[in-house]
């Protein structure tokens, strides 16, 4: 039996669809998850092969302690042989703590199903290789790095049950949660516009974000970008923000240093736009467009909007 | 406040990769090694903080072999005031935090910072099995820590926003950006260093849950094509007929 963990805080994400579609090639597939989804929303999992889901309303999510004992409670109960995260903040925080309470070995971070000798391929050296996993104990816990595998839409709405755990008390108080509005999260963005320094200052930003509007993408940036303040520090991607892997990276200004690099390489197409043919960034691109931002990316704005009205 | 700060070596961000013994190892050859990002700027520093604001004590833990003392040495020149290496090989994650975990019970600690990640394995796992294994709260990627008495309140970052949150020490709390800024160690601080306690410790007996069994560097990506800056409709046909990401 395969328990999916899903992470419905913020309604049921792609990369929850993802998780299922994966654990549903390793076998029969539970979902489990907690707080206040609907439950039509979540009878909808069954269109992926969840053949139920089990939901524990009476946890809010913000202690990974309890959590953690309701995940393992669930496994107990069920004869549960592997245990499904998406690799996202949540996954992060909670399937570490799993793999402790329930000694099983937890690959974090894969982007393959298991081979024919059970080995997993994750992402290692910030991208930069692939190391395959083995996991020794008899109960198994992958966390799947989003944009990984295609969801597979092939069954119909599964039955949603309602379940009660005794986690105990609670030790981590939730005082105030902020989200940014309308914004797609980066990590899960399919299409990201990305712009550095070359862009010379935050008040030429506008056409960035239009061009992003216009392709339903997200926005990033380079870190001196966000050390400086000009865009704010949860655009920042590479080694040391936030690494991502969408299906179309767009650079412009960005000279493609390796610990930039080191965040998005993962991503299926990159564009690069920069005034520098030499910049690093055109040998890690699929398309180069040598040019000046100011120039370049008003002129692809328009070419996207008349492609997206024809 | 006693803190316990986990530190890691990590290749230096522009080494370049290459693995021996038929993949199976990490090439060592002439890679520079520094301590792991995360765990010197944001996890070691504001612990430092913590210290000259209200008191207590730093220690650095470290689990790895005798050529980890370079790096632990530097992380003493910031500012800690002793360190403990655990003296094995790192084997994953799980064998990591129980060497830690083990060491922490015997010594209690009101707070232990770890690194987001370290830069090499990216696994975000340390810190969470740590506090599984002591049975206390874990707060993941805090982007502030704010310390009232044996009261903790974070900052941190959750799918899709931000969230603060109140939990009582002892605590195992993971450090992203924000925490805290960048030190770099002076003169007085590297000659202190060199005095300070380095207590290395015998590892315990632990099974390995998972390994790596091989190593693969990508496929070489093929050549970029290079398109007119006037003909942006030859690039948007391109991404959506020839890519097929728009
Ligand atoms: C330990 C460590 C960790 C790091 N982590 C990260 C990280 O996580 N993420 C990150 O991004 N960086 C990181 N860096 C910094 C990294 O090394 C680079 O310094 C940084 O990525 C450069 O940012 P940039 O490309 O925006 O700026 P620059 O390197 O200054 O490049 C600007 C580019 O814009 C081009 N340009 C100029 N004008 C125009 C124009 N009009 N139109 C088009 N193009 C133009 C230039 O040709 C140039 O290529 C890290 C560094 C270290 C040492
Ligand atoms: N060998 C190690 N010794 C001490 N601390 C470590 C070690 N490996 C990882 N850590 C800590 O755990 C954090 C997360 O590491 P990881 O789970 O490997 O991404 C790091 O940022 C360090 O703080």
């Amino acid at each position: 039996m395969i328990l999916v963990y899903i992470n419905s805080t913020n309604g049921i994400s792609k990369s929850s669809f993802e998780a299922i579609t994966y654990g549903k090639k390793l076998g029969d597939v539970i979902a489990l998850t907690n707080g206040g989804a609907l439950s039509e929303d979540l009878a909808s999992l069954g269109q992926y092969g969840a053949s139920k889901v089990l939901v524990d309303r009476a946890i809010d999510g913000g202690d990974q302690q309890q959590i953690t004992k309701m995940i393992s409670s669930v496994v107990e109960n069920n004869g549960v042989k592997t245990i499904v995260f998406s690799h996202d903040l949540f996954g992060k925080s909670v399937a570490p703590m799993l793999s402790v309470r329930l000694r099983a070995g937890l690959v974090s971070g894969a982007i393959s199903l298991p081979d024919a000798d059970g080995c997993i391929d994750v992402n290692v050296f910030s991208g930069k290789a692939l190391g395959k996993v083995r996991v020794n104990s008899e109960v198994k816990i992958i966390s799947l790095l989003p944009n990984s595998i295609q969801p597979e839409e092939n069954g119909g709405s599964c039955p949603v049950e309602e379940i009660s755990v005794d986690t105990g008390s609670v030790s981590i108080k939730v005082l105030s949660t902020k989200k940014p509005e309308g914004e797609i999260p980066l990590p899960e963005a399919e299409l990201v516009v990305s712009a550095g320094r070359g862009l010379k200052g935050p008040e030429n930003w506008g056409m960035v974000e239009d061009l992003a509007v216009s392709l339903g993408a997200a926005t990033a940036c380079s870190r001196p970008v966000a050390d400086i303040g000009w865009r704010p520090h949860h655009e920042h991607v590479g080694q040391t923000g936030v690494a991502i892997r969408p299906n179309l990276y767009i650079a412009i200004g960005i000279s493609g240093a390796i610990q930039h690099l080191a965040g998005v390489n993962g991503s299926k197409v990159i564009v690069v736009i920069n005034t520098d043919s030499e910049a690093p960034f055109f040998k890690a691109a699929d398309y180069g467009i040598i040019g000046d931002a100011f120039e370049v990316v008003p002129r692809l704005n328009e070419a996207v909007n008349k492609f997206k009205t024809s | 406040m006693k803190i316990l700060v986990c530190i890691s070596k990590a290749p230096d961000t522009t080494s370049k990769i290459a693995f021996s013994e038929e993949n199976t190892k990490f090439d060592e050859n002439g890679v520079q090694f520094i301590v792991n990002p995360y765990d010197e700027w944001y996890a070691l520093v504001r612990a430092l903080e913590i210290k000259e604001a209200g008191g207590g004590q730093v220690t650095i833990i470290t689990v790895g072999g005798a050529s980890d003392d370079a790096i632990i040495r530097k992380a003493l020149a910031i500012g800690a005031d002793e360190a403990v290496r655990i003296d094995a090989e790192a084997k994953d994650a799980y064998f990591t935090a129980i060497q830690i975990s083990s060491y922490a019970k015997e010594n209690h600690y009101d707070l232990i910072l770890t690194g987001k990640e370290t830069i090499n394995y990216n696994g975000s796992q340390v810190g969470g099995m740590i506090a599984a294994e002591l049975d206390v709260p874990f707060v993941s990627l805090a982007s502030k820590l704010e310390v009232n008495g044996s009261t903790l309140t974070v900052e941190r970052e959750i799918v899709g926003g931000l969230q603060v949150v109140e939990l009582n020490a002892p605590a195992v709390i993971s450090c992203a950006k924000g925490m805290a800024e960048q030190r770099i160690p002076n003169m007085r601080g590297i000659m202190a260093a060199r005095t300070k306690p380095l207590n290395v410790v015998d590892a315990i007996e632990i099974e390995n849950l998972t390994e790596f069994v091989s190593y693969s560097l990508p496929n070489a990506k093929s050549a970029v094509k290079m398109i007119d800056p006037e003909n942006m409709d030859e690039l948007v046909e391109l991404l959506h007929n020839e890519a097929k990401v728009i």
